[in-house]
């Protein structure tokens, strides 16, 4: 069966987010992209390893790589928009080539930048971002079919067999949450999650 | 020692594994130290953001680690470090080969020089002109450590005066010495 975007299965960001919280069992760090994508992952429920980005778009899978080299054992997935990849598609490039096994990329495609008022995307027009993952060197990339396949696909370990790039065709409703706007505070969250934080006397 | 291994000998004694690049002729020595050994963990980055993007997850998850690019490279960070490295406290250390200035040939270089300094002062981050090899140990060195401690990034700047500058400059405008 052909794996295209055309034929894949307009799904939902908002409930396939939650599908993947709940997949998560090995204090997985999950590293979520500006806008949309972080709304959903605070709207699936807050984890002490779910790392939520302000700012610097485009910059969720560079993020990711940096927390997967540091900690080798622990699975680490970057969530990301379509907008957002577009902005740094080299980052695919340096990820095909450092190969980390603990790295897995999702990247939710409506084809717009939902956000600002859905004006389209290279992705809502010629460009394939399973195709161009594959040409920078991750060639376990490849596009959701449905629900199903989704969860099929989650089936695993997320520490080794990486790195994998899933590209999900999505709709373009808009993210339900709303993150916390404290960086530091966010920063100091995660890091603890991780097993990084300083601790200390303040920090119950 | 060269100032390089000495520069590489400081990143070491305090713990700064991962290296995220984008090459450069003036850093050469810097990259083609720390991709051959072993202590370090050598990352070519394909632009500057994505280093610092990289060297930031790798500080949450327990690695420290410094972004080396010249100049004009420094010029592609201004939101990633307004939107991620100073709002989320990150001790991002940056390395800068100084281009633009003693000698450039390339007009394009000596104007987004003139960016580098004001951006950084913009920004409130802390930078140091490393100009010879007698003071260059005990700024880098405490200067890294004032960054761990105080959770704020700071950038070092490598002038002419330390690396000899370019040698493609020194060849094309026919410097002496």
């Amino acid at each position: 069966m052909s794996n295209d975007r055309a034929s894949a299965k307009t799904l939902n960001r908002t409930a396939l987010t939650k599908r993947l919280a709940a997949r998560l069992k090995h204090d997985e760090a999950v590293i979520a992209g500006i806008g949309n994508t972080n709304f959903d992952l605070f709207a699936a429920g807050h984890r002490p390893q779910n790392f939520y980005m302000l700012g610097s778009m485009g910059l969720a899978c560079p993020i990711a790589l940096g927390v997967a080299l540091a900690q080798p054992e622990r699975g680490v997935i970057a969530l990301e928009g379509d907008g957002s990849i577009l902005m740094g598609l080299g980052c695919l490039a340096t990820i095909g080539n450092v190969k980390p096994r603990n790295l897995t990329i999702v990247i939710w495609d409506n084809g717009i930048y939902q956000i600002t008022g859905k004006q389209q995307a290279a992705t809502g027009g010629a460009t394939d971002i399973v195709a161009v993952a594959r040409g920078a060197g991750i060639a376990n990339a490849e596009w959701v079919r449905d629900e199903a396949h989704f969860d099929r696909l989650l089936e695993r370990r997320f520490e080794d067999g990486g790195p994998v790039l899933l590209a999900v065709k999505i709709d373009d409703q808009p993210g339900r949450g709303q993150t916390i706007r404290d960086p530091a505070l966010i920063r100091s969250r995660f890091m603890k999650g991780l097993g990084t934080g300083r601790g200390g006397a303040v920090d119950s | 020692m060269s100032w390089s291994e000495t520069f590489l000998g400081i990143l070491k004694d305090n713990d700064v594994r991962l290296i995220s690049y984008v090459p450069d002729n003036v850093l050469t020595p810097l990259i083609k130290g720390a991709t051959s050994d072993n202590y370090f963990m050598s990352i070519g980055a394909t632009r500057e953001d994505e280093a610092i993007g990289t060297v930031t997850g790798a500080y949450m998850a327990g690695m420290r680690g410094v972004v080396m690019m010249q100049t004009s490279g420094f010029a592609l960070l201004a939101n990633a470090l307004a939107s991620l490295v100073m709002p989320y406290q990150i001790p991002a250390i940056m390395v800068i080969s100084e281009r633009g200035t003693m000698g450039e040939f390339n007009i394009g270089q000596s104007l987004v020089a003139r960016t580098m300094r004001p951006t950084l002062d913009a920004l409130g981050i802390t930078h140091h002109t490393l100009t010879d090899e007698k003071t260059m140990p005990f700024i880098v060195d405490s200067s890294i450590k004032q960054a761990v401690s105080t959770q704020a990034p700071v950038a070092f700047i490598l002038s002419p005066l330390l690396t000899g500058g370019n040698p493609a400059a020194r060849t094309k405008l026919k410097i002496s010495s």
